[in-house]
């Protein structure tokens, strides 16, 4: 534990971090020793590569190194935003409840707006359209009085998904 | 044009289950990942990366490396919405979709039926592209910058 804390006190160089997000935002390729190729393209040791990953792991840069399934075809179809206008005070502890459910991927708190009154969001996954009903429900039970309001909006197609890129950095 | 076309599931044998619900949770970041991970699911590294690049081409999975929090380093992002009358809807998303800083658009069933992920490069292009999209489509934005994160991880256990 006290290996993590030291880690993330470590400052990474930006432009080196950036270099990696370049390198590997498509993808890491599948080859026998994944480390020394990044080595070789940032000018480091493998050892080194392996430890800036780790520097960057504990200080979130980079949540995990992953396998990202497609969920239409693993047969999660189904996505609903759930939508939900929460007691400002009790906000933090019931998002990172509700956050902590299995079929919740993303949950955030977001500013409310004229005609939205809505400040917590949860998105949930499911195999069939019942199934997201149910998690809604269930949503709702553990919200019970602090919550106001809510809509569930559920996805109907998918229009572009091209991930978080690295924005260019001069131009937007 | 991506749909949500329903597309059978190949076989994913017991194999594939563990190798795919052990790499949502990462690869082991130890000086010899495949090894391994190869050990944990008494398999070989070459018989691994082979399945995974099959598992990658035939579009089970759609990537395989780090994850960033690419919002944690820099940039500006926000969600937005948009409620496109009916008859403009394809013109709109077309409008948007061709725009490198809508980076996931999708719509869903509400008045407010287009629902949008903005990624630049800092708050003064981000604030450019909202005014631009307003300007170009006459709509009025719905613009719901994140301001706390409870929790992202996409697990789907197989």
């Amino acid at each position: 534990m006290s290996d993590c804390i030291s880690l993330s006190d470590q400052p990474v160089d930006p432009t080196l971090a950036r270099r990696l997000i370049e390198l590997t935002q498509a993808g890491l390729p599948l080859v026998d020793d994944p480390w020394a190729w990044l080595a070789a393209r940032l000018n480091m040791t493998p050892e080194e590569a392996l430890l800036l990953l780790k520097q960057l792991q504990a200080n979130g840069l980079i949540r995990r190194i992953a396998a990202v399934p497609n969920h239409y075809r693993l047969g999660y179809r189904h996505n609903g935003m759930t939508v939900w206008d929460v007691d400002d005070a009790r906000i933090d502890e019931l998002g990172h409840s509700i956050g902590s459910l299995p079929y919740v991927s993303h949950c955030y708190q977001r500013p409310r707006r004229e005609g939205w009154p809505y400040n917590l969001f949860a998105m949930v996954h499911g195999l069939d359209a019942t199934d997201i009903e149910h998690y809604r429900y269930s949503i709702s039970a553990m919200l019970g009085d602090a919550c106001r309001a809510h809509e569930m909006l559920v996805s109907t197609r998918i229009l572009k998904k091209t991930g978080l890129r690295l924005p260019p950095p001069a131009s937007c | 044009m991506p749909e949500m076309k329903e597309t059978p599931l190949r076989n994913l044998d017991a194999f594939d289950r563990r190798l795919l619900n052990t790499l949502q949770r990462g690869l082991p970041l130890v000086r010899h990942p495949w090894e391994e991970l190869a050990h944990s699911l008494s398999s070989t590294p070459e018989q691994i990366r082979q399945r995974l690049q099959e598992l990658l081409d035939d579009g089970v999975l759609t990537r395989f490396g780090p994850m960033f929090d690419i919002e944690s380093l820099d940039g500006a992002f926000t969600l937005a919405a948009l409620a496109v009358p009916e008859d403009r809807f394809d013109t709109v998303a077309e409008q948007l979709n061709a725009m490198p800083e809508v980076a996931h658009n999708y719509r869903r069933d509400h008045t407010w039926n287009m629902w949008f992920v903005l990624a630049c490069a800092s708050p003064e292009a981000l604030a450019a592209t909202l005014a631009r999209i307003e300007s170009e489509t006459g709509l009025l934005i719905l613009n719901l910058p994140k301001e706390k994160t409870y929790h992202v991880g996409l697990h789907f256990p197989l």
